[in-house]
């Protein structure tokens, strides 16, 4: 096997497994940035791939080949309204930010489940008849070298999660909501004093993090699991979050963290076909974004420093 | 002036209701009567004594993983890896029971303690790193879980059987199954681990109330730089917290293994006993007494739920939906507090509040993920 070969069977596999940590993570560098620990963001991404799969079998009759594409928008919208329920806990109720983030989770799986039982009378859907497919992307896919690593049989959400990576750094770092945003999260007060409602831009970062924790999930669904069930989404919201944080609430780390968990996601599915691996148990491939997670933590990136305020609720007047 | 006290009381309680009360509404709008939806998880719960023998089973593990997940937060930490100390402890526990050969009296306590042993290495390795190197424990112990996961999965697969889902059945030796209690329950899965279940529980609360290492424990969950000036080792009572914590997680995997199924089979989620302790240990106010009631509650709630389809046509999954509503319910007891206070005549209600919420963020707060 050539070298350009063992890349293009790694890199797009890689790819196509990031995209949704991506979305997810990006939403969890938005929530906590501004001061609410998200550990919803597995019940977000449940959410996301209930609704984008049972939108897609509702409406794949209507929509024909732009049912995925309505389906994650539809997702991001439900999902981002979902949200609000951690927004309206964490920030108005002053609930603690991680057992509410906890009771997300058990929400959407319920409801997730309860619903689909409800409508298709088991306990998981049907396969989707409309989900994304692989492309080539026109005229990169003929550069050579780089054009089949990197833009043949891609699927677009890839290039997607990456672009709004981009755009979320520059909205973070770039803008002065961005800055607002930062600041309600490393001293409220402080924002209070200069006029900034508090409240208002962590309801905002909430929200974006419920859409992108959707639209997350509804991509994973629509590319990867193709059906929903309460073991569609098991795990990557957690895997997301530790992107998050592996990533040090930066968008562009979140991206770089998720897209080496996608990556490691991806050998254990395609170990057997890559010589240096092939003899490697499977069950260290399966474990190893998960070991490297907290040997990361615990030694390599050095100390993350989280925003000064997150997780505590920020109570007018109280010093 | 409300107490601190009878709010603890009164919050849960409200919680419970709010829960019950939303999942009647949904049942409404999906158009089930939720006299009857109820009343069948009332009858699958504690219909007769079948279903008893069930809930009992199934509310001895959770009350250990409530206990766990109770006893680290009584610490200042949160303990979100129960789950993967629960599957390590089911695990070793199985690996006693099929690979050794002994007499019960002592088959059976070393299964038990081994696996419990397994439980708490799996949470010292967080506690460790929380300690040493300020690495917060609830990334690791949701990594830890993945861990534990897929590698019992591997081993029940290459080591414990031969490339087969499931393991042999333990010998009889190791067994907690007793045929005196399931005949008395028309063959029900209950077995003498409730009696272990209860005696922990009673452990902790001796533990936390009555002894220095639960005075100290106590007193890093409050306020780690006073503990520290008072001459405390806040890195030792935040190791042994989490040790503490995983042991009673690994016996509730023991229960699983020794108790309910007798073997282990490959796992293909959570079992999410670890996940419901959270809820056992929030609504239970992280007291040992607590947590008792709390997983006597979600034991029936789970137990019941199974006869909703059946009985009532309602899928089991709005019991799931009942339980987040539950926590959001105590995570928000803020607005409950507020809601009550004003329905109280009289001054002083800033006061109490402001008392609690700076106790309440003081019992629960966490360093910033």
């Amino acid at each position: 096997m050539g070298f350009v070969e063992l890349l293009q069977s790694i890199i797009p596999p890689a790819l196509f497994f990031s995209a949704p940590l991506i979305f997810t993570a990006l939403g969890g560098v938005f929530s906590e940035r501004s001061g609410v620990v998200n550990i919803g963001l597995e019940g977000l991404m449940v959410m996301g791939a209930f609704v984008g799969i049972v939108f897609n079998l509702a409406f794949a009759d209507v929509f024909g080949v732009w049912t995925p594409w309505v389906s994650i928008i539809i997702a991001t919208i439900i999902s981002a309204l979902f949200s609000i329920i951690h927004a309206v806990a964490a920030v108005s109720f002053r609930a603690n930010q991680v057992v509410s983030g906890v009771a997300i989770n058990f929400l959407a799986l319920g409801l997730g489940v309860f619903l689909t039982k409800q409508w298709f009378g088991k306990g998981q859907t049907d396969m989707v008849s409309q989900p994304f497919y692989t492309t080539d992307i026109p005229l990169l896919a003929n550069i050579p070298i780089i054009g089949p690593i990197l833009f043949q049989n891609i699927y677009v959400s890839s290039y997607l999660a990456i672009i709004l990576a981009i755009v979320a750094w520059y909205i973070l770092y770039k803008t002065p909501f961005g800055l607002r945003l930062r600041a309600v999260g490393e001293h409220p007060m402080a924002a209070d004093t200069n006029g900034i409602n508090v409240s208002k831009m962590r309801y905002i970062a909430v929200i974006v993090s419920g859409a992108m924790g959707g639209l997350g999930g509804s991509v994973f669904a629509l590319t990867i699991a193709l059906n929903f069930s309460h073991a569609t989404i098991v795990g990557q919201g957690f895997m997301a979050l530790a992107a998050v944080i592996f990533g040090k609430w930066h968008p562009l780390g979140a991206m770089g963290a998720a897209l080496f968990f996608g990556f490691a996601q991806s050998l254990s599915v395609i170990g057997g076909g890559i010589p240096l691996l092939a003899d490697v148990p499977q069950v260290f491939l399966l474990i190893a974004p998960y070991v490297l997670t907290i040997l990361a933590l615990a030694g390599f990136i050095g100390r993350a420093e989280a925003p000064g305020a997150n997780g505590e609720p920020y109570i007018k007047g109280s010093r | 002036m409300t107490s601190n006290k009878a709010f603890n009381i009164l919050v849960p309680i409200i919680s419970v209701f709010i829960g019950l009360f939303a999942g009647a509404i949904i049942m409404l709008i999906f158009g089930y009567n939720p006299i009857e939806g109820y009343m069948a998880l009332w009858q699958g719960a504690f219909g007769d004594l079948y279903f008893m023998g069930e809930t009992i089973r199934q509310v001895t593990p959770l009350l250990l993983t409530g206990l766990a997940v109770a006893f680290a937060f009584r610490a200042g930490l949160f303990n979100i890896g129960a789950e993967g100390q629960v599957i390590v402890g089911w695990l070793v526990a199985i690996w006693i029971g099929i690979s050794m050969d002994a007499p019960i009296y002592i088959h059976l306590p070393v299964a038990i303690i081994v696996a419990a042993l397994a439980g708490a290495l799996w949470g010292f390795i967080p506690g460790l790193l929380k300690a040493t190197l300020g690495v917060h424990e609830v990334i690791v112990t949701i990594m830890l879980n993945y861990v534990a996961l897929y590698s019992s999965n591997a081993i029940v697969r290459s080591v414990l059987s031969n490339h087969e889902d499931r393991t042999d059945n333990i010998a009889a030796s190791a067994s907690l199954a007793s045929e005196w209690l399931q005949g008395l329950t028309y063959f029900s899965r209950m077995h003498y681990g409730i009696l272990i279940a209860l005696l922990m529980a009673a452990l902790m609360w001796f533990i936390i109330e009555r002894t220095t290492i639960g005075y100290e424990l106590k007193s890093v969950g409050f306020n780690q730089h006073a503990s520290k000036y008072a001459g405390m080792s806040v890195k030792r009572n935040i190791i042994l917290a989490m040790i503490v914590s995983g042991a009673f997680a690994g016996l509730a995997g023991s229960m699983e293994g020794l108790g309910t199924f007798q073997h282990m089979a490959v796992q293909n989620g959570f079992t999410n006993l670890g996940f419901d302790g959270i809820a056992v240990a929030l609504l239970g106010a992280n007291t040992a007494f607590g947590v008792v009631l709390a997983a006597f509650l979600f034991g029936a709630l789970k137990v019941g739920a199974l006869n909703m389809p059946t009985e009532a046509g309602v899928p089991t999954e709005l019991v799931d939906i009942i339980i987040a509503l539950i926590i959001f319910s105590i995570a928000s007891s803020y607005i409950i507090r507020l809601v009550v206070l004003r329905f109280k005549k009289g001054g002083s209600k800033w006061d109490s509040l402001n008392f609690y919420n700076r106790l309440f963020h003081r019992h629960f707060s966490f360093q910033p993920l």
